[in-house]
């Protein structure tokens, strides 16, 4: 037990490594890079990349908590909506900068409430309870106008351009890219890899395990709010039924799937081509998008489960000859330790202790 | 006394819809997400028997039985079961059945989209008023809960007094156990996974009578289902039959003194209620 390596660890504390300098040094690379791209697109490509640009901040985002500790959350959609509506409906009260933090805040806000709620049972109430979210909010939202006695609808004016939408989602994007960088070398992104794997060894370790859950939870559905509050005046006009649709939630889960939830850059794998993709089903069978969605859905659950990113490391390990996937040297030390905690659980389970 | 009485006779009705989901989750150990639409499935098909034989809705309900739990075993045969053995822990089958089952809930949204169309589908049967105590309730809603309430009492003796339903207890309380006591583990679940899905079609088709529908409703409806089960306790049928008719009465106070939009956020309360105070629910066992 003695023989444990923790050289990532032990580095971290140290400061950042070579690998992850190049690494740094390539991401920053490639979001310069993308700057670029509304200097060479117009029009329908743009627009396309405006989308691939938002989900995937959303999906990152996403996997920001459920990536590491398996919690499927199906409440995006309400954090979106809530971000949208911030910024409808403030809009003429408030600069607009401003409404941007307020979005954040009251994501973060809402999603402490539901977190500290849900995330400190297990974890299917919390998949449930985030299913219903939208929904929920939606029937407030409703309410609160009919209440108020304001119109259903609520119209963002402010002028921007299709460059300005694209820049501000991928300063956002790079931002959620960089907390989770962030997240994953920090203590806390490590109790939370340890909670995925076993959320009884995270407890006996010492981890506070709701408290590092939550956390995460109000982080990831702050970011998604953002979002929300960004491309709200895109949309021009917003009202419950369209800013809450659950679709937005089922297409993040989608393409982190699809993408692969165990790295960081997985849902940007999944993004690129679930939306180009699904325009084409948009365009081509505008009324079986609900059914197709459910294909591509069970599709990804049973044939890759791993998402793509999952089927180019298997693809890189059969070429290395290492035969199986190699774990890193982060992973195991949290295999290890993982193991010896639950030794010595099933050894006192034995003794009756 | 109205809120009473209309709770009393709504909740009766959410417990069929309801047992079905418990029989899912507490027997199968499935989270089914597309509880909803099996719902709404059974919904629509009893209005266009209606629609197209003008025969009682209840006849529709032979029909809806058999189909409901010759598909539901075919879902779980073909899809769930493949995910059951490739499942390396419980946790893990958690996340892959919640998965597979919003898919196919997805699928299913598109399945009926396709048949029915978006728009609200409703039928009059038995509008005549029938008076309790005095006060004036629909026909239709007493006949649905009365027929629930023969369901859930039949559904009740079958699992308390035969041997078949006695194996179902067996794998809802440690499919391990059950599985050394030679009852085939695998074809128990597949069994009331079936009669899950069967029920809350039935559940679905009963509701249709006082009720208006339409494809986008599922969700609503597995959230009930999911909030009474757990407010009940998984596992336990009592606790679902008490927790259906907290439900019904917590739905119909909000609906009739704060506004009818609200219902959705009368369950939330009651399932953040559940989860802060008592998170095993009314008749759940605590597990260590």
């Amino acid at each position: 037990m003695n023989a444990i390596e923790i050289p990532q660890v032990a580095r971290a504390r140290a400061g950042i490594t070579g690998r992850e300098r190049r690494n740094l040094l390539i991401a920053a690379l490639i979001f310069i890079v993308a700057g670029f791209v509304p200097l060479i697109l117009g029009g329908y490509a743009l627009q396309l990349a405006i989308s691939i640009t938002m989900y995937t901040a959303l999906a990152t985002s996403w996997l920001l908590f459920s990536g590491p500790t398996n919690y499927i959350a199906l409440s995006t959609a309400a954090f979106f909506g809530i971000g949208m509506y911030t910024a409808a409906g403030g809009i003429d009260l408030v600069p607009y900068p401003l409404l941007i933090v307020a979005a954040g805040l009251g994501g973060a806000a809402l999603a402490a409430i539901v977190g500290l709620a849900t995330l400190r049972v297990s974890g299917v109430y919390f998949v449930i309870f985030s299913l219903g979210l939208a929904e929920l909010v939606r029937q407030i939202m409703t309410w609160l106008q009919h209440v108020l006695g304001t119109m259903s609808g609520l119209y963002v004016t402010i002028e921007r351009d299709e460059p300005e939408y694209y820049w501000q989602l991928l300063a956002l994007t790079a931002a959620v890219f960089l907390v989770g960088w962030w997240i994953g070398r920090s203590r806390l992104g490590f109790a939370l890899r340890i909670i995925g794997n076993d959320e009884v060894v995270a407890v006996h370790c010492g981890i506070n395990t709701a408290r590092a859950k939550v956390i995460l939870f109000v982080i990831s559905s702050m970011f998604a709010a953002v979002a929300g509050a960004l491309v709200a005046p895109r949309w021009g006009y917003v009202e419950p039924v369209v800013a809450f649709s659950p679709f937005v939630s089922f297409q993040v889960v989608i393409m982190a799937l699809l993408g692969g939830t165990h790295r960081l850059w997985g849902p940007l794998v999944g993004a690129i081509p679930f939306v180009l993709v699904w325009e084409l089903i948009a365009i081509n069978f505008p009324n079986q998008t609900t059914l197709l969605l459910g294909v591509c859905f069970l599709l990804i659950v049973y044939v890759i489960p791993n998402g793509i990113v999952g089927l180019i490391e298997d693809a890189m390990n059969r070429r290395a000859k290492l035969g199986g996937s190699a774990p890193g040297p982060l992973q195991r030390v949290l295999d290890a330790s993982t193991a010896s905690v639950r030794n010595i659980l099933q050894r006192r389970k034995s003794h009756n202790v | 006394m109205d809120i009473v009485i209309i709770g009393l006779l709504l909740g009766g009705t959410y417990a069929l819809m309801a047992m079905g989901l418990q029989l899912q989750y507490g027997v199968a150990r499935i989270m089914n997400l597309a509880n909803g639409e099996i719902l709404i499935a059974g919904a629509f098909s009893t209005f266009w028997f209606y629609a197209s034989t003008k025969a009682s809705p209840l006849f529709a309900l032979l029909l809806v039985a058999p189909a409901a739990f010759v598909l539901n075993w075919a879902i779980y045969r073909t899809l769930i079961f493949p995910l059951v053995r490739r499942a390396k822990s419980q946790g893990k089958l958690e996340v892959d059945s919640i998965l597979a089952t919003f898919g196919i809930s997805f699928i299913a949204v598109g399945i009926l989209l396709a048949i029915f169309g978006g728009e609200y589908l409703d039928y009059s049967y038995l509008a005549q008023p029938i008076f309790i105590f005095g006060e004036r309730y629909g026909l239709n809603r007493v006949v649905a809960f009365l027929g629930s309430a023969v369901l859930c009492a039949g559904l009740y003796l079958w699992l308390h007094k035969t041997r078949a339903g006695l194996a179902l207890r067996a794998v809802s309380v440690s499919p391990s156990s059950a599985a050394l006591v030679s009852i085939n583990v695998a074809r128990a679940s597949a069994l009331a996974f079936a009669l899950g899905g069967a029920v809350t079609a039935v559940g679905g088709g009963l509701l249709s009578m006082f009720l208006t529908f339409d494809v986008s409703l599922g969700v609503v409806f597995t959230l009930k289902a999911l909030v009474i089960v757990i407010l009940g306790g998984v596992g336990d049928i009592r606790g679902t039959i008490v927790a259906s008719f907290i439900l019904g009465f917590a739905e119909t106070a909000v609906a009739s003194l704060i506004d009818p939009g609200l219902t959705l956020a009368a369950a939330y309360i009651l399932f953040m209620l559940v989860l802060l105070v008592r998170p095993e629910g009314l008749f759940g066992r605590r597990t260590a």
